[in-house]
């Protein structure tokens, strides 16, 4: 009988190392495999019963403050410190890993109003209801040492805000106006004022550090340049909007939370029209912030949740919110873009994954593998009904859930009635206004 | 004066009054008081009778007037103020042109130009051409162009980003934190440039070293060393120029001796020359690979260049111009038949091909236990060769060993007889492998030398008389052998068990034999055949266990060299660590064909097998035909039917059992257009249904998304797998790539110009394109989604005048 020796290349299945992996022959001919579509299409519908299935984005909430948190901000340098200012005037600095507060300092008389940590994490800001701007040291005390601000600024008005550059030591705070300081001077380096209103809020520019953006209560937004110390343009939009935030990564872009339940962006150099109205809350928006990757932001609502919209969708991707959760006052999102962390009317800070579903802590790589593979399966298949249809689904509470009802039918009639009008009188008379078009009240030089 | 007086009344008169005044001047022109006069009573009797009737003290003044002037007395006319006139001159000069614009240019024409009076009128030029200054604007105003131009320029700045945002939106992944650490790998000698002696200790040894001059940087040697390295003594110069004479005498000597020696025309001079020539070489390659194995081996190298010359000249060939004359002489004559054979001999063994092992694999001992585990050597898989030689030697490998000789005789008799027969090549190759052997079993014992000059003959004859000792068989075991020449060798029958005993017998060698074997194996082990027959025992036991591993059925000699492996075993532990790469490699592919094939056969056996059963157990059912009554049903299924709208009963008699005619029914049976042909009426196997299915349509997507424009593209979009199990794993990485990639831990900061690849260091070249972008210009990519996050609104005009630019005041400070 003859033996026929079947024999192959080593190349073909020896490993150069033994760090290589190894070889499994296969055999891609389409033949051998049938049904593709139909196989990726259940592994889609898999992956996104299963995302759905671990969407578990609360991890804990941080309790301590005895009364609503009213401001918060974030440590440049290091990720597991946060600090948040109350409506008592008291102070507290968490720590991420451990979810402890690790320092309280009654900052203020009356609320704590705005507060911002200095581009180097040695020391943060705070301005309070008893007209003082007050510079603290970010480390705790030594033993026996009084907890005492390193410098105390005492102004002639309420300070609502204050944010600090992102490069140089000067703060901006606004009240009555827009002031900016330098850090050695007690007295403001210029202030920037158009037209007679609370401002409520002030940020530099991240990118193009010299720019600041404002919103007052007289329903404006208005632009500055720190070093014309002139301001730009404002913008009046329909109602007053509470807080602006820009792009960390688009230098031209911002985005403000309206008190007419919507957001909106803008590219400042075109104001006649937001680029994007970003509209899913069903109460006013009180903040927003920015992930630091610049595709994102959060924002924080009075209708008691939190919503996160892609920077070039309308509508929110996810809305986040529990049974205990009171109305949001602050939003922040973490700079490894890993968390959100949102400061509410019942004194807790909730700490939330930004990605609900995300696995935490190191992932195999095989995991990794599969995790890319199912993403990329479920932006394959979004289209397909039974796909987006579990993809899309959130649970709502009630109240939320009946006021966006009866919201889609006060829009509904709107436009209905809109549209009869336009019916029935002259052709022209009535126009066609955009929706970006429709917010924007003026744009004054 | 006069013609102002009658003006002025001309005036009083009317607009008509004084344009017939002027006619007047015109015709009459000035001559004296006549002519005053007479205007004026023109005046009065034309303007009389048209126009002024009322008017009768006028009147009778005129009249006065004209009578006085018939008297022809002249009368001086006093000038008298008749109306009441604001500017009045004490020259008696009423302005009468108070309403006409005086020129100043009119004012100063009569008067001749003057030097001082030029200068004044070029203030007055200049005067009058400067526009009157303007109102300041307003406080508002001004801060409303204040910010105006700060506006444009700010959002100028900013649109430096866009190119970069643009980038950013579009790309395919993006990994944050923007800003990679690149671990950059400084060459040494910056670093030890930049390194500076700090500690006190530091400082104490380098100023030591600088003072003394030592070499800091680099071992080299120190300036005094090099100066005196230089500088020579007289001595030393003369004793050196004494010693290049000599050398030069000398080689002029040597020079002349080989002219001489050359010029010597005797062949055979030159024959016996070149032979001990050569065996003088092949000497001092033994001594020297006793001496220095590194040096031979070197040699070996040279000998390998020689052979590529050889091989790619045309030397040695018959082709040449004396080998072609020596082949016509060779039918006739010996010699020249002799001499040809000799040269092809030359051409042979200089085209040989000299291995040479790595000494790792000199021992040539593969333990006995692995040889077992691999039941094919290396030489079976043609992979495992490293060069193309394709399967050729095996076959005579396998016979190689089982047919055992004593070589040396049959050549030695071939040898006798080949100078009588045609000489072929291979017999030329023979030949030569024959002498060269002789001349390594000779060298050793010291008997070549003896010998003389034709020594491939007695070399021949010495092995010819004594079975081959076992020290010999080992020697000759690495001789080269050419393939075909073992096929030669094949044909003589020899018993298998030669070979074993050669084995036994080749297990205690002096290990100084050994040591010699070294390098004869090295030249020319693995090739040849002869060699295996007379190789080291483990050479052979590999080689054996290969024939039983082809040819299973030989279980006796396999038995037998697992006997001879045991003896081995101890060895074989010691060297289990030089196992080769090839030798482990040889193992999977045997395993896996040992346990593949028979699996394979049985598959086939079974499926035959089963085939049958199935034949039978279905016997009697004719799947095809009801297949093609099924599909016949389906097609009856889909045809359009007619629309029946016969009543029964109208226009006829009602009744049952009454059929409507056979016209109504023609009238009112309503034929369906035609269905659409098929579309598997060309394909018999298969019915193809046309109905929409609802539980698929559950799943499927109704209408286009957004980004597609036509459904094709989203069909394609769809039908490209992104799985492992369509694609390689490259591809199924490269397709899974995230769009955004985070670290844990890493903090993320906010976009800066350092961040942007493309940037130079520093400078924001990159950035700053085009500051304000045309938005039309932005590509709204609607088949990619990404594309949708561009930005929209209107475009601001690039060459946009900025108004104020200059007066906007550069760092006002409110302080």
């Amino acid at each position: 009988m003859r033996v026929k020796v079947l024999s192959r290349n080593p190349d073909d299945y020896v490993r150069e190392t033994k760090l290589d992996l190894q070889r499994v022959p296969r055999n891609y001919d389409p033949v051998l495999h049938p049904f593709e579509v139909a196989r990726e299409y259940v592994r889609a519908l898999n992956a996104t019963k299963l995302e759905r299935v671990f969407a578990k984005p609360f991890l804990s909430s941080l309790d301590g403050h005895r009364d609503g948190v009213n401001c918060m901000a974030k440590h440049p340098k290091s990720l597991s410190t946060v600090l948040s200012g109350a409506c008592d005037g008291e102070v507290k600095i968490w720590n991420l890993t451990q979810r402890k507060c690790i320092r309280t300092i009654q900052a203020h008389e009356g609320f704590v109003r705005g507060m911002c940590a200095r581009f180097c994490g040695t020391s943060f800001f705070t301005v309070g209801d008893d007209k003082t701007v007050k510079q603290w040291k970010m480390e705790s005390p030594e033993y026996g040492e009084e907890e005492e601000p390193i410098h105390t600024i005492l102004g002639k008005t309420v300070y609502t805000g204050i944010d600090h550059h992102w490069k140089e030591p000067v703060f901006a705070t606004c009240g009555h106006q827009v002031d900016i300081w330098d850090e050695q001077r007690t007295s403001p380096k210029c202030s920037l004022t158009w037209g007679f209103d609370s401002i409520s809020s002030v940020k530099f520019n991240p990118i193009e550090t010299y720019l600041l953006g404002s919103c007052a209560s007289d329903r404006n937004i208005v632009l500055y340049d720190m070093r014309k110390s002139t301001p730009l343009k404002k913008v009046i939009l329909n109602m007053r909007t509470n807080t602006l935030c820009w792009n960390p990564m688009e230098a031209f872009i911002f985005t403000a939370a309206n008190e007419d339940y919507n957001l909106y962006t803008f590219d400042m150099r075109f104001l006649e029209s937001p680029v994007m109205v970003h509209m899913d809350h069903v109460s006013a928006v009180l903040d927003v912030d920015y992930s630091p990757t610049g595709k994102e932001f959060v924002s924080a609502s009075f209708d008691k949740s939190i919503r996160i919209f892609p920077v070039d969708k309308g509508h929110s991707r996810e809305v986040y919110h529990t049974k205990r959760m009171q109305h949001v006052i602050t939003v922040k999102w973490t700079s490894d873009n890993k968390y959100i962390l949102c400061g509410s009317d019942e004194m807790n800070i909730r700490l939330w994954k930004a990605n609900a579903s995300e696995k935490l802590g190191v992932l195999a790589p095989r995991e990794k593998a599969a995790m890319n593979y199912n993403q990329k399966l479920k932006e394959k298949f979004q289209f397909h009904p039974q796909i987006r249809r579990i993809a899309r689904h959130r649970h709502l509470p009630k109240s939320i859930y009946c006021q966006i009802k009866e919201q889609r039918i006060m829009k509904e009639a709107r436009r209905r009635k809109e549209m009869n009008r336009r019916k029935h009188s002259k052709p022209g008379s009535v126009p066609f206004v955009p929706e970006r078009k429709k917010h924007i009240v003026a744009v004054v030089k | 004066m006069a013609t102002r007086t009658s003006r002025r009344r001309a005036l009083r008169q009317g607009a008509g009054a004084r344009r017939d005044t002027r006619r007047r001047f015109a015709a009459v022109p000035a001559c004296g008081a006549m002519a005053e006069q007479e205007p004026a009573a023109a005046a009065a009797g034309s303007d009389s009778d048209s126009e002024e009737g009322e008017d009768g003290e006028r009147r009778h003044r005129q009249l006065l007037e004209a009578i006085s002037a018939l008297s022809g007395r002249k009368r001086r006319k006093l000038a008298e103020r008749s109306e009441a006139s604001g500017q009045v001159s004490e020259f008696n000069v009423s302005c009468k042109g108070a309403g006409e614009k005086l020129l100043l240019s009119e004012l100063l024409q009569p008067i001749h130009p003057k030097s001082t009076l030029g200068s004044v009128r070029k203030e007055l030029a200049r005067v009058k051409q400067k526009a009157a200054v303007e109102l300041p604007l307003s406080k508002e105003e001004a801060k409303r162009v204040v910010r105006e131009a700060a506006y444009v320029t700010s959002s100028k700045e900013v649109g430096k980003w866009q190119q970069v945002v643009l980038q950013n939106r579009r790309a395919e992944q993006l990994v944050f934190p923007l800003r990679q650490d690149i671990a950059t790998v400084t060459p040494l000698e910056r670093v030890t440039s930049a390194w500076k002696a700090r500690t006190p200790l530091e400082q104490e040894i380098f100023g030591l070293l600088h003072k003394t001059q030592q070499p800091i940087t680099d071992p080299l040697l120190t300036p005094e060393e090099m100066a005196s390295v230089q500088a020579m003594s007289l001595e030393e110069a003369r004793r050196r120029r004494a010693e290049l004479q000599k050398a030069r005498a000398l080689q002029s000597y040597y020079e002349a001796k080989a002219r001489r020696a050359k010029r010597i025309k005797s062949k055979k001079y030159h024959r016996v020359l070149k032979k001990s020539r050569r065996r003088q070489a092949l000497k001092e390659f033994e001594q020297l690979h006793k001496s220095d194995p590194a040096a031979a081996l070197e040699r070996l190298e040279e000998l390998e260049q020689l052979r590529m010359q050889e091989r790619m000249s045309l030397k040695h060939q018959n082709k040449g111009k004396w080998a072609r004359s020596r082949a016509i002489m060779a039918k006739y004559d010996l010699e020249a038949r002799k001499a040809l054979q000799e040269q092809l001999a030359r051409n042979k063994e200089l085209m040989q091909k000299v291995r040479v092992e790595p000494p790792e694999e000199e021992p040539c001992e593969v333990p006995e236990e692995d040889t077992t585990a691999l039941p094919m050597p290396s030489g079976a898989n043609p992979w495992m060769l490293g060069k193309p030689s394709g399967l050729a030697p095996e076959p005579e490998a396998q016979e190689g060993p089982r047919d055992d000789t004593v070589p040396v005789a049959v050549e030695s008799k071939g040898k006798m007889e080949e100078e009588e027969e045609e000489l072929s090549e291979e017999e030329a190759l023979l030949q030569d492998f024959e002498q060269k052997r002789q001349q390594r079993t000779g060298n050793p014992e010291g008997h070549s030398k003896d010998h003389g000059a034709d020594e491939t003959e007695t070399g021949a004859e010495q092995p010819r008389d004594s079975p081959v000792p076992p020290d010999c068989a080992k020697e000759l075991g690495d001789s080269p052998v050419p393939p075909d020449c073992a096929e030669e060798l094949g044909d003589s029958p020899v018993p298998p068990d030669c070979a074993e005993e050669l084995v036994s017998a080749g297990l205690e060698p002096p290990p100084q034999a050994q040591e010699e074997l070294l390098l004869s194996e090295q030249l020319r082990r693995v090739q040849t055949m002869e060699d295996m027959e007379s190789l080291a025992k483990e050479e052979l036991v590999e080689e054996q266990e290969k024939l039983v591993a082809l040819r299973p059925g030989k279980r006796a000699r396999q038995q037998e060299k697992a006997r001879t492996g045991d003896r081995h075993t101890k060895k074989a532990a010691t060297k289990r660590k030089m196992i080769s790469l090839e030798a482990v490699l040889d193992g999977k592919p045997q395993e896996m064909d040992c346990s593949s094939l028979p699996v394979v056969l049985e598959e086939e056996e079974g499926g035959i097998e089963q085939r049958g059963m199935i034949t039978e157990a279905f016997a009697g059912d004719d799947v095809v035909a009801d297949f093609r009554r099924e599909k016949r049903k389906a097609e009856e299924a889909m045809k359009p039917q007619p629309v029946n709208l016969v009543l029964p009963g109208w226009g006829e008699w009602g009744g049952t059992g009454l059929k409507p005619s056979t016209r109504k029914v023609k009238r009112f049976l309503i034929k369906a257009p035609p269905a659409p042909p098929r579309k598997d009426q060309h394909l018999p196997h298969v019915i193809m249904s046309e109905k929409r299915n609802i539980h698929a349509a559950a799943h499927q997507v109704s209408k286009l998304p957004f980004p597609f424009e036509r459904h094709q593209q989203f069909e394609q979009s769809m039908r490209t797998p992104l799985g492992p199990t369509w694609n390689t794993q490259r591809a199924f990485q490269k397709l899974t790539a995230p769009r955004v990639i985070t670290r844990a831990g890493h903090i993320i900061q906010p976009i800066s110009a350092e961040d942007v690849p493309d940037t130079a260091p520093g400078s924001r070249a990159r950035l700053g394109g085009e500051a304000m972008p045309e938005r039309k210009a932005v590509p709204r990519g609607k088949a990619v989604p990404r594309g949708k996050a561009v930005p929209r609104g209107k475009a601001v005009p690039k060459g946009r005048a900025v108004p104020g630019q200059k007066a906007q005041p550069r760092h006002r400070r409110a302080q």
